[in-house]
């Protein structure tokens, strides 16, 4: 029996290679960024030419996974939530398509929003989508599932999501691996048109997506992951699903109680095992990590005839991550007073790196727009985005990926003339190209600043699909040669800097200009790996 | 046997590779562990913090619950403050006295000494001059894991051989001088515990 010491996001590689997965597609974003990594970094997972480069962004990722399991092969996608939001399109319409090799959407939440712009539930996607939602406790489960998802997205034909939240990405425990399968042959569709989704088949595929809903629902019902535990105190019944069970059962070891627990790691919901608990207890709990879908789907819009307590009502709050406390408190248990955090502890945000180069950005922009009016920066999401805090205070937006270009656009069409748009290397060919094309095809008076770091700095110093190439994607679009400016973020250059975004401000078009020096990171790290490798030499 | 430690810090100062060793040295004393670590936006130089949960059966959450934590070990002292909700009566707190200022805020650090020279099971040292003297300055955090290791039960050659395991790839010379800033720190605790007992 070989054990390994896995986190969570490392356990659902792992379990993805083991099971025979010929490709894994991904854009990086915290917390599901370590599951590209891990296969990235396995040896075998290289011998067998597992695919696992980065992908522009989400979208492209799912529809290339979607192109794997056309010819037959098990692929992988791997986002946080909002990435589904990108992937959205191509997600929903796979239901539609099905899936031939065996495809499986990770999805990472991030409840708290510890390194995001909001808290959504990625399980409403599944839902939405009508596939099977896997929704593991721990890392074993995180393995396993992958197994077990494999085999039916390929039993039904059908992509299956995996959702986890950011502290079972996060955690590392002991996990049992098996034998490892081998990749699938290659194997075209069946049906020459499965994928074709005009109408007239659209319509047929709907019917077939819907005529599986029973079997998936009966899968859940014998599933090893929904798993009812009789008690004998049936006054309360809780159900909970994902990490929140390791937080009852923590709760359950130093407290002994005897509820009858409903444990859900499988979706669509297991009906019969729904109405047993809701048939025997008095009252209902409902513990779950994220948005509050399976109460929901409980108390209906009336809420009337059963009792279920939850984040409706106040018993948890309606908002944020889980923790072994708030469950405790949930279940009425005294709560224990700890101690308190000294008055002159202060918070502690996370900063720009000393040395980065959009430090030295900020500066020549906060300067170059001195004497206007403030309030016309768009900017987007990366390590840039803390521009937004003292001492640069420099930006006023970010939104969503790409959104800085498009919203000073927006913004330049109601009259904010001249608007600024400080968008990252990466997020740029993430989003940004297409809302660049809308702004040329308009000469939009904007001014974007690119900003070139040579990396994917936020979520960890990432291949930058944008590497080298933007000038050229600029000119292509149609951005005016002479409006492109690269500049070197540094102090020394900062009054040409200053200088030369001024001018580009007073252009009345599209211009660009991109501040290129690299992270001092991933500058750092290379410089490492170099002197190593001449030490070995 | 149960151990529930926090490792505390800033971004960057090496709380990962403390936890890392105190798994590998678990793992390979046949213990259950389960350990949650901070990845993304705070590793940018913000506060961060890791569970580490080991156990002789199985361990339920992922979190330690407030108020049971054996030890806090910390790489930076007002770091080590913020989690006091986390210690369990009794609980020992391992703190670099060393602070690492990156806010215009950051309070009088002899009011932040005050404050852990008040608990009851504290000891606070400077592990970045200890690292210095050891011509070692990135090895503060290993330094401070050696002065918790007596807190630990682990045996302490399981920890060694988990440096070697880890630092192995960078060498032997890295791989030497992390074990001596093990030492070092264990040495200190051991000082302090015979004063303290005596
Ligand atoms: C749709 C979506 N995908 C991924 C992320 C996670 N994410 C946030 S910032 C970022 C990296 C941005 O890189 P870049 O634009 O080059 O800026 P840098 O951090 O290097 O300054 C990523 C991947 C996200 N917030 N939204
Ligand atoms: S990681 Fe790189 S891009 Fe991000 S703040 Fe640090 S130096 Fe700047």
């Amino acid at each position: 029996m070989k054990r390994l010491l896995l986190l969570g996001d490392e356990a659902i590689a792992q379990g993805a290679i083991d099971a025979g997965l010929s490709g894994a597609y991904a854009y990086p974003g915290t917390p599901s960024t370590e599951i590209l990594e891990y296969i990235q970094h396995s040896k075998y997972a290289k011998e067998n030419k597992i695919h696992s480069t980065w992908s522009a962004n989400e979208k492209t990722a799912m529809e290339a996974a979607l192109g794997m399991s056309y010819a037959g092969k098990r692929a992988l996608v791997c986002m946080k939530h909002v990435g589904l939001n990108v992937a959205a399109d191509p997600f929903i319409n796979s239901a539609i398509t099905g899936a031939n090799g065996g495809v499986i959407v990770a999805s990472a939440d991030d409840p708290s929003m510890h390194s995001s712009q909001n808290e959504q539930d990625s399980r409403f996607y599944g839902k939405f989508a009508m596939v099977p939602v896997l929704e593991p406790s721990s890392q074993q489960e995180a393995y396993d599932m992958m197994h077990y998802g494999y085999d039916i997205s390929e039993k039904y034909q059908v992509p299956v999501l995996l959702r986890i939240t950011t502290r079972l990405a996060h955690s590392r425990a002991g996990v049992v691996v098996r034998e490892v399968k081998k990749q699938n042959e290659m194997e075209l569709p069946k049906d020459s048109i499965q994928y074709v989704l005009l109408p007239s088949n659209a319509r047929k595929r709907y019917k077939i997506l819907l005529g599986i809903q029973p079997s998936l629902e009966t899968e859940s019902e014998n599933s090893a992951y929904n798993k009812y535990f009789e008690g004998s105190d049936k006054s309360l019944g809780i159900i909970v699903s994902g990490i929140a069970y390791n937080y009852l059962m923590e709760n359950k070891n130093e407290n002994n109680f005897s509820f009858p627990v409903l444990k859900i790691g499988q979706y669509p919901l297991p009906l019969k095992m729904l109405e047993k608990i809701a048939g025997e207890c008095d009252e209902i709990l409902v513990i779950e990590e994220g948005y509050p879908m399976i109460e929901e789907s409980l108390t209906g819009l009336l809420g009337k005839g059963l009792k279920v307590r939850g984040r409706f009502d106040g018993t948890i709050l309606r908002y944020g991550e889980l923790n072994p406390n708030i469950v405790a408190s949930a279940l009425g248990i005294k709560e224990f007073k700890p101690m308190q955090v000294p008055d002159l502890v202060v918070s502690r945000p996370p900063a720009l790196c000393g040395g980065c180069p959009h430090i030295d950005s900020f500066k020549a922009l906060n300067e170059a727009l001195d004497g206007l009016s403030s309030g016309r920066s768009f900017s987007d999401i990366g390590c840039y985005t803390l521009g937004a805090l003292p001492p640069y205070e420099s930006i006023n937006s970010c939104v969503d990926m790409g959104a800085s270009i498009t919203m000073a656009k927006g913004a330049a069409d109601a009259g904010l003339v001249p608007s600024v748009a400080v968008i990252g290397d990466s997020t740029f060919t993430h989003s940004g190209m297409t809302a660049l094309l809308d702004a040329v095809n308009d000469k939009s008076p904007i001014t974007v600043l690119i900003l070139d770091n040579e990396t994917t700095g936020m979520t960890g110093g990432q291949f930058s699909p944008a590497n080298g190439k933007i000038e050229f994607i600029c000119k292509g679009l149609g951005v005016d040669e002479r409006h492109i400016r690269v500049i070197e973020p540094l102090k020394k250059n900062h009054n040409d800097n200053v200088r030369i975004m001024k001018e580009e401000l007073n252009y009345n078009g599209v211009s660009v200009i991109i501040p290129r020096r690299e992270c001092v990171v991933t500058l750092a790290q290379k410089t490492k790996e170099k002197r190593k490798a001449a030490a070995s030499k | 046997m149960k151990k529930d430690i926090i490792i505390a810090g800033v971004g960057g100062q090496g709380i990962v590779s403390i936890a890392a060793i105190i798994g590998y040295a678990a793992v390979e004393a046949g213990l259950f562990l389960k350990q949650s670590e901070v990845h993304g936006m705070s590793q940018r130089g913000g506060e961060v913090s890791s569970h580490f949960r080991l156990s002789d059966k199985e361990v339920a959450s992922d979190l330690i619950p407030q108020g049971k934590a054996d030890i806090i070990i910390s790489v930076e002292p007002m770091e080590a403050l913020r989690y006091l909700p986390m210690l369990a009566p009794g609980g020992w707190v391992i703190t670099n006295s060393k602070p690492f200022i990156n806010i215009p805020n950051y309070p009088d650090i002899d009011l932040i000494l005050g404050e852990i020279e008040n608990l009851p099971n504290h000891l606070a040292f400077d592990a970045d001059n200890v690292a210095k003297e050891l011509r070692a300055t990135k090895s503060a955090n290993i330094v401070l894991l050696g002065a918790a290791s007596p807190f630990l039960d682990i045996d302490y050659v399981k920890l060694e051989n988990a440096i070697r395991l880890i630092f192995g790839r960078k060498g032997e010379a890295v791989v030497n001088v992390n074990l001596d800033a093990l030492k070092k720190g264990r040495d200190y605790a051991e000082t302090y515990q015979l004063t303290a007992s005596i």
